[in-house]
């Protein structure tokens, strides 16, 4: 009996050593931990409960049934975050490169499987050279089985990609389709062709850090979420995020004890919009101010900057923030900002994570690149995505909502819950000197004359009263209480619930 | 007694005036320009009248302007404050004509004194020892080389009209005269309206002491004893304090009546200023007079007791001085930390923005120890480009020297300011730097210790230990409340644990923690423990901590598994991880940052006045590749290292953003 116990341990002990330890000396000099010491990183001390330790593959091609190590290049399992339960498959490198045969598809199947059936979310770990071509069609098979368990567990529980090494090929479509991605500068990429790809195709000359490192997809492609310096930052920071979702769509965001009195008063913000209306400012100071304990979880942060979307929490909730940056390009919508944001608001949506817009937008950016790459289509995205969200949601203007912009940016008219604006903003269909140009064509000469017609037409029109009288504005509150009032807004909605027409799903511009 | 004054100024000094109007019952008038619409000395004002568009030469120095403010508020008396009108005379001429009184010296005075050449003629003729240099105005550059070569290198070159460092530089050979010479005079142009220029030696390791004179218009004048303002950099005070650490009483005593014959053999009534040079052996020098009150005042009133802007208004009432020279008794010590909007980590370069968070130390008036902060900024106001970047003074008094440094590091600590860079962390490191500390100082000290500018500071061992036992009990209390997240899996609750590795500064403490009710014990790998206290909860931005009954104040920021800790001049990532996790984090590899040396990056936000070079110009080691102009100072970037300038990214005119490439070297 005693042997059999023996054995037991001696079995583990080899699964856990993975491609061995030469490998894992390897993986560390390339700055990069293993499958199990990101897990370690990732969950609750202690916490982790591993699952098909001892799958093998069963390729019998190529000499594949030599080498048959224990786990198949993957480990899963579930922890805890904080004590709240999450689903984990983490790929192993060191083990034939982290290459996907159907078994290792299998066992990552089987814990999405669990987290759809237990409502708990799935954290991917993703470090692997791709299909194992010894396997060939059964491999591609693998990684569709786990393409469409990403699809049907989308809305049901959160899914995390945090990519830690090569992503390449077919194997980028299942983080693509989760619900965010993380990437580690220097020592991850993600691309659907290689350098030696391209160049053959396109003649390109490329590296991958530049094809497909952090950089780009934060940046350029916005594929990935956010970047961080090294695996314990990024599994940190995951943790961090996972404390602001719920477990599931079944449940309610988490709550936490929190430090933060929800009726303090912030002076400094009565002077946040400058006089100058052409003046820019900085709207992640009032994200700051709102939240809890200053504490905002940024996504998209480097992309399309113009629009900002993030978590925070008010009285210990979470809260999914867009917010209109005057900043970059003045806060205008464009096809990136309205994509970014409309994603992220969609995903609030699914969670029941309710919203908070805080506007100040000039309009849509005008030009042909926007109109040429379909800026009417993108746009609609995020009008779309407001409309259609039926979660709390509370919208403080802080100065601009012009135009289509203004309906866009969850207004009365798409259904906002509570509409405030600060006695700085400025409802109106655009600004002061386009409006008196438009509407005084005749006097287009007379500089004089324009000049009367515009100071009028703001004394007039640029401010929150003209949309207040019509109720499009619940209240015009001061700055300094924002955080009070919004706190509030949202207790007072703890309980809403819409009825929406029955339909299969909608058809959102995509 | 005037019912009303106008104060021809504005920041801090305002603010400072307006208070001893107020508790003398006097109404107060502010001026402001548009860019301080919403600025604190207006609030504070009765009432306040704008004059005219932000830079000063349009408004605050517009002595029209001021005049038409002075006439539509019924001001019977005008306070100008320091810098800006207060030693014009013609300003006060006008003042006189419209029967306005001046609460400053009379014309007479400030004529005489206001003028660096013509006040030095005076001091000689007085018998006062002065410092050995060229009086007559200086034509052109070649002039100014060739004078600075009879009076020997190195010479000062100094605006006529300047002051508080503006239009003053220090050569050492022609080519710095030469260049000194134009930029001193552009800066005197657009600071003053008057670009004059004239130059004297520079004494070398000198003392700047100055004495504190106050007299009536009957006759009466006494000293208040000394200042010592040595800490400065670029002829810009940064750090002052009374009584000087180094005179003797009978230095003080000679200084003070020589200050005294000069103020009276020019008719002076009111505050005034007498600066010497002191060198090593307690020869003084008179340096210059400035007829008017001196930023640096507080330090003065801290240990005289007297309201020295209390006493100005009496004065200019016509009032005889109250206070013989009999009364006057300095009590203890008084140090004074001037926060400027500067970033110490750039070279000092001016930083202007939103002050985002600013929040003094409380102020003080015991009879152990006093802290007063004198400002004229609030959390949400603006530092702009157009005027002086001095954001605060904070002083302490205490009743010695040691005690009132040991109370202003507690206040630096306690002082928050963010949204723009300052010189916080720079003030606390020379609070603690064993020269300051010891009194040993000249106006070479920031020069000479920190030459290549101020990077942070090390903080010495013990220290380090104190902020690991209180980040680790922090960082401990944060990981609990995380775990306290609602949707717990019941009974498979995460167990917060008692072992944390910290790292700060290089340094890695294994500590255990257990904590209590009261507060936490925090043992260290080699047995020493630690007792930490503290109602600091997560979000808090200051940590107020008892640490072994001994206060520690930290600036604490969130970051990553740690914090950010700013403390004592240092600013650093703290990290407080389980042992697993550190041992984790030992194997990530350290980046380099992306090399930026061949490279000119931009300071600060600022003008590119001048680009001096082309494109395929060979540059040497100190050369000057352009000029940017912020907050109206001109400042020379130089070639770090001989180099060829292969491209070049921004010309003259252009407006640039910090670390904006200027120009590449191949």
């Amino acid at each position: 009996m005693k042997d059999i116990l023996a054995e037991l341990e001696d079995r583990r002990e080899t699964a856990r050593l993975g491609g061995g330890q030469p490998r894992i000396d390897a993986q560390h000099g390339r700055g990069k931990l293993t499958a199990r010491e990101r897990i370690d990183l990732l969950v609750d001390e202690g916490s982790f409960e591993e699952f098909d330790m001892f799958v093998t593959h069963r390729c019998t091609d190529f000499g594949m049934e030599q080498q048959k190590p224990a786990g198949d290049g993957v480990v899963t399992g579930w922890g805890t975050i904080n004590g709240r339960q999450v689903y984990v498959f983490s790929q192993d490198f060191t083990v034939l490169g982290g290459s996907v045969s159907a078994t290792h598809a299998k066992k990552i199947c089987k814990i999405m499987d669990m987290a759809v059936q237990n409502g708990a979310p799935v954290i991917g770990i993703n470090d692997s050279g791709g299909a194992r071509i010894q396997e060939g069609v059964d491999s591609l098979a693998g990684y569709g089985d786990v393409f469409q368990r990403n699809i049907m567990a989308s809305g049901v529980v959160p899914q995390i990609s945090v990519i830690m090494g090569p992503c390449a090929g077919g194997a980028v479509y299942s983080p693509a389709m989760t619900d965010f991605i993380f990437m580690v500068r220097d020592s991850s990429y993600m691309f659907v062709t290689g350098p030696d790809v391209v160049k053959t195709v396109t003649n390109e000359q490329v590296t991958a850090e530049e094809l497909g490192g952090a950089g780009t997809h934060t940046r350029k492609s916005s594929v990935a979420d956010a970047a961080f310096e090294n695996d314990v930052e990024a599994l940190a920071e995951v943790r961090r995020l996972v404390d602001f979702l719920p477990a599931s769509n079944r449940e309610k965001p988490p709550v936490r004890p929190f430090f933060d009195d929800p009726a303090r008063i912030e002076d400094s913000l009565d002077t946040l919009v400058p006089e100058n209306p052409n003046m820019p400012y900085d709207m992640k100071e009032l994200i700051l101010k709102l939240a809890d304990e200053a504490d905002f979880y940024e996504i998209q942060g480097e992309f399309a900057k113009n629009i900002i979307t993030g978590f925070i929490r008010l009285e210990g909730q979470t809260v999914g923030v867009v917010a209109n940056q005057p900043m970059v390009l003045a806060g205008c919508l464009d096809i990136d900002s309205a994509r970014k944001a409309a994603r992220f608001v969609r995903f609030c949506d699914c969670f029941e994570i309710p919203l908070l817009t805080l506007v100040d937008v000039p309009g849509f950016l005008p030009g042909t690149t926007q109109e040429y790459n379909g800026v009417i289509k993108h746009g609609a995205k995020l009008l779309f995505a407001y409309g259609e969200a039926t979660v709390p949601k509370i919208t403080v203007i802080t100065r601009k909502a012009y135009g289509g912009a203004y309906v866009v940016m969850s207004s009365k008219h798409l259904q906002g819950d509570i509409n405030y604006a600060w006695p700085t903003s400025e409802i109106a269909v655009m600004g002061a000197k386009g409006a008196t140009e438009i509407i005084h064509r005749a006097d287009l000469k007379d500089p004089e004359k324009l000049a009367r017609h515009t100071a009028d037409y703001e004394a007039r029109f640029a401010n929150p009263f003209v949309a207040a009288e019509r109720g499009f504005i619940d209240e015009v509150i001061q700055p300094h209480s924002t955080r009070k009032r919004v706190a509030r807004a949202f207790a007072s909605l703890r309980a809403k619930r819409v009825q929406m027409p029955w339909k299969k799903h909608d058809n959102i511009p995509l | 007694m005037f019912n009303k004054i106008l104060i021809a100024n504005r920041g801090e000094i305002a603010c400072r005036v307006i208070k001893t109007a107020r508790k003398m019952g006097i109404a107060t008038v502010a001026i402001y320009s548009d860019a301080d619409k919403n600025a604190l000395h207006v609030k504070m004002a009765d009432e306040a009248i704008h004059i005219g568009p932000p830079p000063a030469n349009q408004s605050y120095i517009v002595i029209d302007k001021v005049m038409d403010a002075i006439k539509a508020s019924g001001a019977e008396a005008v306070h100008p404050g320091y810098g800006f009108l207060s030693e014009n005379a013609r300003f006060a001429e006008a003042l006189s004509a419209a029967g306005v009184a001046f609460i400053g010296p009379p014309v007479g005075a400030i004529e005489k004194m206001g003028d660096k050449i013509t006040s030095k003629k005076i001091a000689q003729e007085a018998g006062v020892s002065t410092v050995p240099g060229y009086m007559g105005l200086i034509a052109d550059a070649d002039e100014a080389v060739k004078i600075s070569g009879q009076i020997g290198y190195p010479v000062m070159i100094k605006a006529s009209a300047g002051g508080g460092g503006k239009g003053m530089r220090i050569a050492w050979d022609d080519a710095e005269a030469r260049e000194g010479f134009q930029s001193s005079k552009n800066e005197a142009a657009s600071s003053f309206g008057d670009d004059r220029i004239f130059i004297e030696k520079f004494v070398t390791q000198p003392r700047h002491i100055e004495i504190q004179v106050l007299c009536d218009a009957h006759g009466n004048g006494i000293y208040l004893g000394e200042r010592e303002c040595s800490i400065q950099r670029r002829n810009q005070k940064v750090v002052e304090e009374a009584p000087s650490p180094f005179l003797d009483e009978e230095t003080r005593r000679a200084m003070g009546q020589q200050a005294v014959a000069l103020a009276q053999a020019v008719d002076y009534a009111s505050a005034g200023t007498v600066e010497f040079i002191v060198d090593g052996d307690k020869n003084f020098y008179f340096l210059e007079m400035n007829t008017r009150l001196q930023v640096e005042h507080p330090v003065t009133e801290l240990i005289t007791g007297v309201d020295l802007v209390e006493q100005m208004i009496r004065v200019a009432n016509g009032e005889p001085l109250s206070i013989t020279q009999e009364d006057v008794q300095l009590n203890g010590w008084a140090i004074e930390n001037r926060l400027y909007a500067e970033d110490p980590y750039r070279g000092f370069l001016p930083s202007i923005g939103r002050l985002t968070r600013y929040r003094p130390p409380a102020e003080v008036a015991e009879a152990d120890h006093v802290v007063r902060n004198d400002t004229g900024v609030f959390e949400g106001g603006e530092i702009s480009m157009y005027y002086d970047p001095m954001i605060a003074k904070l002083c302490t008094w205490a009743p010695t020297r040691g005690e009132a440094i040991e109370r202003m590091r507690v206040a630096l600590d306690r002082f928050e300011v963010e949204g723009i860079g300052h010189n916080l962390p720079f003030l606390a490191a020379v609070m603690d730097h064993p020269k300051f500390v010891s009194g040993d100082i000249t106006t070479a000290f920031i020069a000479e210790e920190y030459p290549d500018g101020f990077h942070g500071v090390a903080l010495p061992e013990p220290e380090l230990r104190r902020i690991a036992a209180a980040t680790a009990a922090m960082h401990r209390v944060a990981e609990i409340r995380r775990a306290r997240v609602s949707g717990r899996m019941d009974n498979h609750e995460r167990k917060v644990g008692r072992d944390w590795v910290v790292t700060l500064q290089g340094v890695r403490y294994d500590v255990t923690i257990d904590a209590d009710t009261a507060g936490s014990t925090v043992t260290f790998a080699d047995g020493a423990t630690h007792r930490v206290a503290s109602a600091w909860t997560p979000g808090d931005q200051l940590a107020v901590i008892e640490l072994d009954g001994a206060p520690l104040v930290l600036k604490v920021g969130k970051i990553t598994s740690g914090f950010r800790i700013r403390s004592r001049g240092a600013d650093m990532p703290v990290h407080v991880r389980t042992p697993r996790q550190a041992q984790l984090a030992e194997l990530m590899p350290e980046k380099q940052a992306a090399d930026t040396s061949k490279m000119l990056l931009c300071p600060m936000p600022g003008l590119i006045v001048k680009v001096n070079v082309e494109v395929g110009d060979e540059v040497q080691e100190g050369q000057a590749l352009c000029t940017v102009e912020a907050m109206k100072m001109e400042n020379i970037l130089r070639a770090e290292r001989k180099g060829v300038v292969s491209r070049i990214n921004a010309g003259a005119g252009d407006s640039l953003a910090v670390d904006d490439v200027i120009m590449e070297f191949e």
